[in-house]
């Protein structure tokens, strides 16, 4: 079992100060180890990786990790994640979001990447609640959680990850937790190595903002209770809708094989360049004039 | 777990980068490790440690290293030769 923290060391860039900003206990510092321990598994070199971050907790992951990395704006790193992977497919391009970013303030971003199946594996690190902001309630809030903004508990039902990115046509969805570190090692790296759009929904604990208004003395005791929740899909799907409750099935949900947008994409301009107007519309090799390339292009029967 | 797999491990913890979470307390099948009265992890029974790795996995700051020892560096593990008597 040695080597996995001297690992994890590798790939940190040791000019950020550390140990890193994240509460003690929080769950990010886990997701984080299982997203470089992915990649590494994966052979992929640190020049190939993009990490593509929102605004948030979860967001901090992009300043830590030597990877290419983009720390962008709330809600919209799946914008900056589509762009980066149309223009440049060879790069794995992943996107680290929280819950509020990715469903509330980026919410059409992602049910629009899901539909397009875009090559991102994005990873969304669920803790019930905005934490950096001062713990408001988020999409994933459960109902009757007590935060800053439902004193008296959440009216509002959650959002199910995994069935809304199912429904929007993503090409994987899969469900983890950072107690079973593992598992989330293994759908991390599906994640990162499959073709479209695929999402893992990383269930990690905020004691600082979510937990201590949920009767939750101290982090283990939101670890011992992820613990108990959280069940393999297999087994969920036996069980009766009284043992469902307060279960979280965890595991893999969708499994297609849909090519991503910007393989179709290539597809389409290989096409379309091998008919012979389209062919003349290439650029000159000095100096091409996009307007007249335009014109050109627009020549090209459809 | 039986006890032929104890004692082949070193369990290094930087408290520096802790911050007392007591995950790995809590979590460790062996109770290996316990917090200190600083609140720092400290591996308190390093020969009770069956080299699960669950505390190295898991903690979320990366503050714990569970290594292998050289085979046959502590008495009573495998490999293990006595010292050759000076001559
Ligand atoms: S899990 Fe890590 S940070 Fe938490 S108490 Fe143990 S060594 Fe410290
Ligand atoms: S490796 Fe397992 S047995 Fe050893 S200290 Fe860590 S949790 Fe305990």
């Amino acid at each position: 079992m040695s080597d996995v923290t001297q690992l994890i060391h590798q790939y940190l860039r040791h000019n950020k100060k550390f140990p890193h900003v994240f509460c003690p206990g929080c769950g990010h510092g886990i997701a984080l180890g299982s997203l470089i321990r992915a990649v590494h598994g994966l052979s992929l070199s640190k020049d190939e990786v993009v990490v593509v971050a929102g605004i948030g907790c979860s967001g901090r992951i992009a300043v830590y990790v030597d990877f290419n990395t983009v720390h962008t704006t709330h809600g919209r790193a799946l914008t900056f994640a589509t762009g980066i992977k149309m223009a440049s497919p060879k790069l794995k391009v992943i996107c680290i979001m929280g819950d509020g970013d990715a469903l509330a303030i980026g919410g059409n971003h992602l049910i629009h990447a899901a539909r397009r199946n875009i090559g991102i594996a994005a990873l969304v690190l669920n803790n019930n609640i905005y934490g950096m902001t001062g713990g408001q309630t988020s999409p994933t809030t459960p109902g009757g959680a007590r935060t800053a903004t439902s004193p008296y508990g959440a009216l509002e039902k959650p959002f199910d990850l995994v069935d809304l990115a199912r429904a929007a046509g993503a090409n994987y969805v899969a469900r983890g937790t950072v107690f079973q570190a593992h598992l989330l090692d293994r759908l991390i790296s599906s994640a990162i190595e499959r073709p479209g759009f695929n999402l893992v929904e990383v269930l990690t604990p905020c004691h600082t903002q979510y937990g201590r208004k949920n009767k939750f003395k101290n982090p283990v005791d939101m670890y011992q209770a992820l613990k108990h929740a959280a069940v393999p899909r297999e087994a969920w799907e036996h069980f009766s809708e009284a043992e469902r409750k307060e279960r979280i099935p965890v595991g893999v949900f969708v499994e297609r094989d849909e090519p991503g947008l910007e393989e179709r994409y290539r597809v389409m301009q290989a096409a379309l360049l091998a008919r012979p107007k389209a062919r003349e519309a290439l650029p000159e090799p000095n100096g091409h004039d996009p307007a007249s390339t335009k014109a050109k292009l627009e020549g090209v029967e459809s | 777990m039986t006890d032929r797999h104890k004692g082949l491990t070193e369990v290094v913890i930087y408290p520096a980068w802790c911050k007392g979470c007591g995950i790995c307390a809590a979590f460790c099948p062996e109770k290996v490790i316990e917090l200190d009265a600083e609140g720092k992890a400290r591996a308190v029974r390093q020969e009770d440690c069956i080299n699960c790795g669950f505390c190295e996995l898991h903690c979320p700051d990366f503050a714990i290293s569970v290594r292998t020892k050289e085979p046959g560096a502590d008495p009573g593990t495998p490999g293990y030769k006595p010292p050759a008597k000076g001559k």
